[in-house]
Order: structure tokens, then sequence, then C-alpha cells
């Protein structure tokens, strides 16, 4: 049990790390995009590399965010009869969830994906844009995002079963993210 | 082996896809399993090829690389910003002073407060609560009645919802296929209504009732004369400015929605910085620079647009930005909220994009089984028709926001239904602006979703930021009026389609430069003419859109082209995602280079193709 818990501790931190990433990318698209408005407004200066930069810090955002975010708890649940369980069920609960919907899901997107950026990468696949990216950086986020969620998966998993077995104790609050 | 008739399919992965939602898992995951799970069973039962799985992928890319789901993060960013700035406080505190002395003066203030906010930005969240922490102590100290007290600031935070630029009549546009300037051009009508309603309920409530809503005794306000209107003209400049951001910008086809938005996140920037007291002189100074750089290049651009004067003016703007947002970035307390905000705007970008995801997920194979014409089948048998339709359809909706937020309910339940409301409402109001009166609808619809007690978002933000003696009845209680007034609405925007269409260019005028020819996969007219909006990229916008490009109904037909033709293109379909195939510059390459990886084994990529196409041709049936 104790190098499961080891395990998960690696994995949080791991996925903490790469969320700081996600951060990081929503405030430079921010400003990438501003920027290359105002660029193209004033000067007339403007490059199909700029835009699709966006956009590539954007899947950036969402796929390297994702683990963290279910780390956080912080993916939106209906939770009308959520609220109504017990602690222990709701642990329960999530713990049948990850394992029955969460890591197939994401196990079989990751695999599925793959060959999409292999072809990519072998075929040196470039943005038909003229002066656009090389596509590959954007098609691995695919693979890498979904394996991270499913390794966040399994940290949370031995975490809900280690909290059922009474070794650790964890908070299971569940709260509707702002909008 | 056939177990389960594929007529069966649709109604059960609809009563899965009820029943998993309710259990309380992460809805994301949850849909991506269930489109999953049935997936493989159909493929078990030889529904459609595993092609059609192969495409989720190249779904999901599609999702990733839409230019305007761009716009979450960056109005998200933006609001959060706003949020802490300061802005909001002194606007609603100028105002009140301003409004005080009439009956009811304090409501129209928050009313109006909440009108410009929400031209600014598109977040509830920020808007509530700062309109409670500043302006419900001050309501409760002049002896407001408090359901109406509260009722109001719920009721005005949620105005966001529906004044442009809105996140949700943006994330809208994205599942309807319409331009954003199109969506924000029809929610100007019923949102400057919404505020008429709510005026005139304050206005006859303090007739009725002016015990309820009193005026503010002179003596009690600080600010009088000329003093009172430079506080609120300071407060209204700023605003002017990030509406022109974000807005105008977007009006004179300068930028697109999503950089507006970014361009708005860097003005709230901005404003927050020069805001802040441990601003030097020096950048002050930058920043008066700048403003001034800013009004002569507007003067100068509108004689000689891009003249080198004006790009002179232009550079002076930016380097003064450019030196603020450094600024910004070393004064502590504004890093930490810049660090906040962007800690919870990935955070969120990161669940919304992944309920889409999941829903992405689940619509492939829902349509693949033939869920759309079965669901169109089931609207369209309604009772009373078209009127019997959008009824039923918004009291589905008042009723499911209970359960649902809106970012669900747009992506899971609004790409099911959008192609019947097409077809049903196109002949009341015209195929272009049938899907935009529909989506309007939608969203006054769903502002109720954040006021029904005792879940509604509002309410929640509000209970939270409200001092201890505010009972929750009353909470509950005053938002139940505001909700009437909204359902009101709902049912004259029904009635009265024509303000939202009224602003919307009219479809006989064409302007021959951005006339694009587009081969769209529910058109009957494989030719017909689009005028896009000038703003948006309606081409991403459609990539995702679930329905045409998986839903089976195909238009090759009436093109009759050779059969290797129709059946190459649909292969193409379910792989690369892309199902109008419009003739357009930046055809993306994605759908050829990741055709490779489809093929199964055992099976020719004609086989598969004449699968797909046996598969389309029964939809149509």
């Amino acid at each position: 049990m104790r190098a499961l818990l080891k395990l998960t501790r690696l994995i949080d931190a791991l996925n903490k790390r790469v969320g700081y990433l996600a951060n990081w990318a929503v405030l430079l698209s921010c400003l990438i995009s501003a920027g290359n408005a105002m660029m193209r407004y004033a000067f007339d200066m403007s490059s199909n590399a700029w835009l699709e930069i966006q956009w590539y810090l954007f899947a950036g955002v969402v796929l390297l965010g994702a683990a963290y975010t279910f780390k956080m708890n912080e993916h939106v649940r209906v939770d009308i009869l959520y609220t109504l369980l017990s602690d222990r069920g709701k642990k329960w609960l999530d713990l049948i969830g990850t394992v029955v919907f969460l890591i197939p899901v994401c196990v079989v997107i990751a695999y599925m994906s793959w060959p999409v950026f292999t072809d990519a990468w072998i075929g040196h696949e470039m943005s038909s844009n003229a002066g656009g990216l090389v596509r590959w950086p954007f098609k691995i986020l695919l693979p890498i995002g979904f394996t991270l969620v499913a390794l966040q998966g399994i940290s949370e998993i031995i975490k809900r079963a280690a909290a059922l077995h009474g070794d650790i104790s964890l908070d299971t609050h569940y709260e509707r993210p702002v909008q | 082996m056939t177990l389960i008739p594929i007529e069966l399919m649709p109604p059960l992965m609809f009563g899965g896809l009820v029943l998993f939602m309710l259990i309380g898992y992460p809805v994301a995951f949850t849909l991506s399993a269930l489109g999953l799970f049935f997936g493989v069973v159909a493929i078990e039962h030889g529904f459609f090829g595993p092609a059609f799985l192969q495409a989720i992928p190249q779904r999901i890319l599609g999702v990733l690389s839409n230019d305007l789901l761009l716009a979450i993060p960056f109005f998200t960013f933006m609001g959060t910003i706003l949020e802490k700035c300061g802005l909001a406080e002194d606007m609603l505190d100028s105002m009140g002073q301003l409004f005080g002395p009439l009956r009811g003066g304090l409501g129209y203030s928050v009313i109006l407060v909440g009108f410009i906010l929400g031209a600014i930005t598109g977040t509830v969240a920020a808007q509530v609560i700062v309109m409670t922490l500043i302006s419900l102590p001050i309501m409760m100290r002049y002896k407001y009645n408090m359901q109406y007290a509260t009722g109001v600031l719920a009721a005005s935070g949620t105005i966001t919802q529906l004044v442009p630029p809105s996140l949700v009549l943006v994330v809208l546009a994205d599942q309807l296929g319409k331009s954003v300037g199109d969506m924000y051009l029809g929610a100007w009508g019923p949102s400057i209504l919404q505020v008429l309603l709510f005026v005139g309920y304050t206005f006859v409530l303090s007739r009725i009732k002016p015990e309820w809503l009193p005026a503010i005794p002179k003596e009690h306000r600080t600010l009088q004369g000329w003093a009172l209107w430079k506080k609120c003209l300071l407060g209204i400049v700023p605003c002017a400015a990030l509406i022109f951001l974000v807005l105008g910008t977007l009006l004179m086809g300068l930028a697109t929605p999503t950089e507006g938005g970014a361009m708005g996140a860097v003005g709230a920037l901005v404003i927050a910085v020069h805001r802040h007291p441990q601003l030097g002189q020096g950048s002050r100074r930058v920043f008066w620079l700048g403003m001034s750089a800013a009004g002569v290049g507007v003067i100068i651009g509108i004689f000689a647009f891009k003249s080198l004067a004006f790009q002179l003016a232009c550079a002076l703007l930016y380097i003064a930005i450019v030196w603020l947002l450094v600024r910004a970035a070393v004064i502590a307390d504004l890093r930490d909220l810049i660090k906040k905000a962007y800690e919870s705007t990935a955070r969120l970008t990161a669940m919304v994009v992944f309920i889409l995801i999941g829903s992405s997920c689940f619509s492939v194979v829902f349509q693949g089984v033939n869920g759309g014409p079965w669901l169109e089948h089931m609207l369209t048998g309604l009772p009373g028709g078209v009127w019997g339709f959008l009824i039923f359809v918004n009291l589905f909706i008042f009723f499911i926001a209970f359960f649902l937020d809106f970012f669900e309910i747009v992506f899971i339940i609004v790409p099911l239904i959008a192609p019947v409301a097409k077809i049903l409402l196109a002949p009341i109001v015209g195929e272009d602006a049938a899907l935009v009166w529909f989506g309007v609808m939608l969203c006054v619809n769903l502002q109720t979703s954040f006021m029904h007690p005792p879940f509604g978002f509002a309410l929640f933000y509000m209970r939270g930021v409200a001092p201890k003696e505010v009972k929750s009845s009353d909470i509950y209680w005053g938002a139940l009026p505001f909700v009437g007034l909204q359902l009101i609405l709902v049912a004259l925007v029904i009635a009265f389609p024509r303000q939202v269409t009224m602003f919307l260019d009219d479809p006989v005028t064409l302007d021959l430069n951005k006339i694009r020819i587009e081969l769209e996969g529910d058109n009957p007219d494989p030719n017909a003419v689009k005028v896009p909006g000038s703003d948006d990229r309606k081409d991403d916008a459609n990539n995702n859109d679930l329905m045409k490009s998986l839903g089976g109904k195909s238009d090759d037909k009436s093109a009759e082209p050779s059969k290797e033709d129709a059946a190459a293109d649909d292969l193409m379909k379910a792989l690369g995602g892309k199902s109008d195939a419009p003739i357009k510059a930046d055809t993306k390459p994605d759908g050829k280079a990741d055709g490779k990886a489809a093929p199964a084994k055992g099976k020719s990529k004609e086989e598969l193709a004449s699968e797909e196409i046996e598969k389309a041709l029964r939809g149509e049936k």
C-alpha cells in the first residue's frame, strides 16, 4: 500500500507540474491573440503561424490541464444525487466510475490517437496555410493528454481505495465550478 | 449477430445518457464512455464499420483547433480580472448616488450597471458576487425589501448571459453553426427588452409598494453635482473603451470574436494596472501618453487609415500597453491576481472543453445509429406543429436547467435538437435567421437556470457573499418574480421573432467579395450560396458540427456523382470529420493524412467506403 501511495504522490506531482504549463498557456495564448490582432490592425503584420500557435496553446490548456482539473475534482458533475450520498458512498462512486468510465475511455482514445500523431510525425505533416506550423506538436498532445488523465485516474483510484480502507483521509468535497 | 435491432439503439443510448449522467460521475467521462461503449456494440452488430470510431481522435482535434472555443478562456480570464479590479464597485457607487433620490433608484442603478458590465464580459459569477458585495449592504441600510433586493441583484447579474459579448452566445453560435456576429446582433433586441422589463417591474413596484424601495435621503449622499458626474464618467469611460475593444472591433470587421476577447482581457489588465495605487507617477504618465496616442490614432484613423501617422500613434499605444503589462507583473498584488485568474481559467477551460469532447464521442455514435432521424421524428411528431415544438423545447430546457449548467446543455442537448429546429423554423423567419432566433431564444431561457431556486448559480453565489442576516428563503422567494419576467421574455421572443431578426442582414444584399460557395452536409441545395459574417471562421465552427458530418444524411445523392466518388467522399467524412467541403483556401490536410490510420483488418478501403454509403442511404430513409 505504501508503494502505491508513493505512486499517487508521484503522479499528482507530475500532473501538477504539467498543469502549470496549461496555466501559462492561457496567458500566452491570450497575449498572442491580442498582439496578433493589434499588429494586423495597425501594421498589416500577421501570419498564420501566430494564428495557429493560439490553438496549439488552447489544445495545451485543455489536454495538459485536464488531469490536474480532475485531481482538483473540478470536472462538472450532475450533483443532485451525488450530494445525497454519504462520504463513503461518494468515494465508492468515484472509484467505480473511474474504473468503468474514465480509464477505459482515456486508454482507448490515447491508443487511437497515437497513429494520428505518428502519421503526422513520419509524414512531416505541415499546415496547409501559408507560413503555417508543423502539425505533430499539436497532435502529440492528444495521446499525452489522455495518458495523463488515465494516470491521474489510477492515482485517484488508489487514493479512494486507501481512504475506504482507512489508510488515509480524503476530502471528497465537491463544488460546482464557478462560471 | 443481432441482439439489438438498430431502431432500439437511439432510445437505449438516450436512456443511458440520462441514467448515467444522473449518478453523478463527471459528465465528460460518462459521456465519452457511453459513446465508446455503444460504438463497440454497434460495430459488433455491424451497424457501422470500425472507421466510425477511428474518427473520434480527428473529431477531438477538430474541437481543439476551433478558433471560437478559444473565446472561452479569454472571456473567463477577462471576467476574473475585471471582477477584482474595482471598476464595478466604483460604478455601482456612483450610479447608486445618481439614481438614489428616485424611489427604487438603487434598483435602477443595479440593473444599469449589470447591463453595462454585461456588455463588457460574460461571467455571471463575477457580476453577482461583486454587485451583492457592494449594493446589498447599501440596500439593507436604506431598508429595501429584502426579497426585491436579492432578486434584482441576482437577476441583474445574469443579464450578462444575454447581452453581447456573452460566452453563451459564442458557444451557441459554435454549436448551431451560425456566425457569432449574427448571434450578437440578434441578441441586442431581447437584451434591451429584458432591461426594460426589469426596470418596468421596479417602477411598478415602487408605485405599488413605495416602502419597499425607498429613495435615499439627500443628506446621505456624499457626492453631488460635478464630483458625482465625474465619478460616473470615470466608471463609464473605461467600460466604453472595453466595449469598443470587444464588440466594436468585431462589428467593424477588424477582429474575430476571439481576438476581441483577448484584446478585452489585455484591456482589463491595463485598467487593473492603472487603478492600482502602487503604480508610480511615471507609469501613470505612460498610461496617459498611451491613451492620448489612442485618441489621436482613432481620429487619424477615421481620415487616413493605416497612414504613417496612424501607425505611429498605434506604435506609441502598443509600447504603453506593453510597459503597463510589465508593471503589472512587477506589482506583487497584481501578479497574484493575474496568477489566480489564469489558474482558474485553465481549469475551467479544461473542464468545459472536456464536456464537449465527451459529447463528441457520444454524438458520433448516436448519429451513426440514426439517432438524428429518431429524435427528429419524435420532435416533429409533437402536437401543435412548430409552436408545439418550441413550447416543448423551451419547457424541456427550462426544467433540465435545474440539473445541468449551460455548457452541458449547449454541448449535449443543443446539437441534438438544432437540425430539427432549423427545418421547422426556417419557414417562419427564413433559412438564415432560423437558428439565430432559436439560439437567442435558448439563451434567454438558459438565463433562468441561474435563478432557479434552490440550485441556481446566481443564488448560490449570492448566498456565499450575502451578510448572515439575509435569509436564504428571502433569496429564493426574491428570485421568483424575476424568473417569471424571464419567462415572459422567452414568450415574447417566441411570439415576436422580429426583435431578433430585424438587426440581421437582409439576405438579399450580397457582398460579392465575400461570397463563398459551400457544400453543406444537410443542405438540400449543394450549391447554396452563403454570405459569411465578416467576422468569423464559419468553417471551423462547422467542423465541429456533429450532426452534419455523421448524421448519415448526404446530399451526394442529389448531386449524383459516380459511386466511387461518393463513397470516397463519405469515407473522408467519417474519417476527417469535415462534412461541409467548402471550397476554401485553407482546407486542412488532416483528413488525408489520417486516412491511413483507418482501414481495419480484413477489409479494403472500398469495402469500408461502400458500407459507409449504405449506412448513409439507410439513414436517409
